[in-house]
């Protein structure tokens, strides 16, 4: 039974990087507690020497020649939807302590 | 002058060329039906109605000179707010793009303006397209109920979702036509609830470039309009490979409109019953057997199918959608765009360490059921559970897929409803998500196939003394876009659905 407990909904909150209330991790619990019982049914499916399929259109390794072609995007566009941007750097806090 | 906003793309560009109409009388008549009816149905977040007038002016300029750049030349479109329109606000339906303003354009809608389309505005939408009553947007935009878009049939009721705005849009005649984007259904769906036809066309079909990301390898963009015949002339304009999508196809894109064909006498139509069974409506029901008794009236033959792996298509899609979500969503950081907690320099006195600004950013932006989608997502992906939940996911991906593959050996097409049941109340499943979930099951098992699909409106259910419609889902195989366009149109030749309005 793979019941969501309050540590597993901890653990998936950080991993996501959200934060919840108290309220929040005993409802999110119970939501996907559900959704995953749901998901059990596909035990019933035989899926020996199946492959997965990630990608339905056989497409892979799409190359392009490694030629730079310019994209037409100034700094002083990207800087308008940037919390803070400064001489062409998204400034942020420390990355390491 | 009044009814313009009732034309269709087709006949809309019939008058434009003889001259009838000019491209700014006709987008000067949609802005008049929304300021009448926009208040009630909210199908817009974003109104653009000075671009929408200058647009049109160039476009009549065009015509007077006698360069007219296609049929969708000066036609007044609604774009869903999820394809990125530059130097106008795209929101996603979310709190964590309030104040985003794309910097460049989607494929999708750079055809649309190549093509000589005008804006009128972007359309509300489930927030990041997760959900299926467009219920779960941060923005109220029907003034009048205070909520989120009402559909145009009954306005108690939801338009359906995640492109409910597009679908009440294209219903209320608020646009000629619309683009949305369909991961589970998010294009049928709603345009089943608002009676409407769209069209899902196959993975690789479109472009996805600059279309904010759900699920990367289930997402598609499409037509949401008033006719087939205005469905294929949009795919036809969005449709082909894009060098910015690595996963668009090649494939040759086909005249769909001049190659429209109204004869399917002999045409193999499969009827999987497994849709047919228990939770399905029994008014739903009757009206898409009516439906498919139409299209033996025009010809075609019906052969009973059954597909048994079809059924387990919603717990492969509720695995991977939310898988990819949760990678897709990654990006809302608060670091480069969108809501951010970093506070301005001249400001800054807290500590706020970057692992902060994350966390808060997307807590305070995101919404409950984006939250939902991407725990789930992290849960299937992370160490330990990855196997049995993502791994198996995927395999019994290739069965529904290959089930499909073999069940067009046998037809040309699948007919199926499009949702168990007409549109819910305000409200009705928004506390309860797996059983929001559960009325998606019609729609989902095509879109981890791969393969397209339309919904065309089949019928009315009568309640509470108002008529609620009903669409019918035409599937076909991968590439079957001219034959389900067909089909459709035939049924749309022989029948008048389609062209009922909501009393507004």
């Amino acid at each position: 039974m793979p019941k969501i407990n309050i540590d597993q909904i901890e653990h998936i909150a950080k991993l996501s990087k959200l934060e919840l209330t108290e309220d929040e991790k005993e409802l999110y619990a119970g939501q996907l507690s559900s959704v995953l019982e749901y998901f059990e049914q596909l035990n019933e499916v035989n899926t020996e020497n199946v492959e997965p399929t990630a990608n339905v259109t056989g497409l892979s390794n799409v190359w392009r020649d490694d030629e730079i072609e310019e994209s037409g995007i100034k700094h002083d566009e990207i800087a308008k939807n940037a919390p803070e941007f400064k001489d062409g750097n998204f400034v942020v806090p420390g990355v390491f302590e | 002058m009044n009814e313009l906003y009732s034309l269709t793309i087709k006949k809309a560009s019939e008058k434009l060329e003889a001259g009838e109409i000019t491209s700014t009388q006709l987008t000067e008549a949609v802005f008049l039906r929304i300021e009448k009816v926009e208040p009630k149905v909210g199908a817009y977040i974003t109104l653009c109605k000075e671009k929408a007038l200058e647009m049109a002016r160039v476009s009549d300029e065009r015509r007077k000179a006698g360069k007219v750049l296609s049929m969708l030349d000066g036609i007044p479109i609604a774009v869903k707010d999820l394809f990125l329109t530059k130097g106008i606000k795209t929101t996603a339906g979310s709190k964590i793009l309030e104040d985003f303003v794309p910097i460049n354009e989607s494929t999708v809608t750079k055809r649309l303006w190549d093509a000589g389309a005008v804006l009128i505005g972007k359309t509300n939408l489930d927030q990041f397209a997760m959900g299926s009553t467009t219920e779960t947007s941060a923005y109220k935009t029907s003034k009048e109920f205070d909520s989120t878009t009402r559909n145009p049939w009954d306005t108690d009721r939801v338009p359906g979702g995640s492109s409910g705005g597009s679908a009440a849009a294209v219903s209320a005649d608020l646009c000629i036509a619309a683009v949305g984007t369909d991961t589970g259904g998010s294009i049928r769906q709603p345009a089943s609830h608002c009676g409407i036809t769209g069209l899902k066309p196959t993975y690789g079909r479109v472009s996805r470039y600059a279309t904010i990301a759900m699920a990367s390898s289930l997402d598609q963009a499409g037509p949401m309009t008033k006719t087939v015949e205005d469905a294929a002339i949009l795919l036809e304009t969005i449709a082909g490979h894009d060098k910015y999508d690595s996963t668009s196809s090649e494939e040759k894109v086909p005249d769909y409109f001049k190659a429209l064909s109204k004869n399917i006498k002999g045409k193999k139509v499969g009827i999987p019953a497994e849709f047919f069974g228990e939770g399905l409506d029994k008014e739903v029901e009757s009206i898409v057997k009516s439906g498919i008794d139409k299209l033996k009236e025009l010809g075609a033959e019906i052969i009973p199918i059954s597909m048994p792996m079809v059924k387990y298509a919603l717990a492969v899609y509720y695995i991977l959608m939310p898988a990819e979500v949760s990678s897709n969503l990654a990006r809302y950081d608060g670091i480069r765009y969108g809501l951010s907690t970093i506070k301005k320099q001249e400001t800054r006195n807290n500590n706020q360490t970057l692992e902060e600004v994350y966390i808060q950013s997307r807590t305070e932006g995101f919404g409950a059921e984006a939250k939902r989608r991407i725990m789930l997502g992290s849960y299937v992906l992370s160490a330990g559970y990855y196997d049995a939940y993502c791994k198996k996911a995927l395999k019994v991906r290739t069965l529904v897929k290959k089930e499909f593959e073999k069940a067009f050996e046998k037809v040309d097409l699948i007919i199926t409803p499009v949702s168990p049941s007409v549109a819910f109340k305000f409200g009705e499943k928004i506390s309860d998500p797996l059983s929001m979930y559960l009325s998606d099951i019609m729609t989902v098992p095509i879109n981890p196939a791969g393969i397209p699909a339309i919904s065309v409106p089949a019928g009315f259910v009568e309640t509470d003394g108002k008529k609620l419609p009903v669409g019918m889902q035409i599937i076909g195989p991968m590439w079957g876009e001219q034959e389900i366009l067909n089909v459709g149109y035939a049924f749309q030749e022989a029948t008048k659905h389609h062209l009922e309005k909501p009393e507004l």
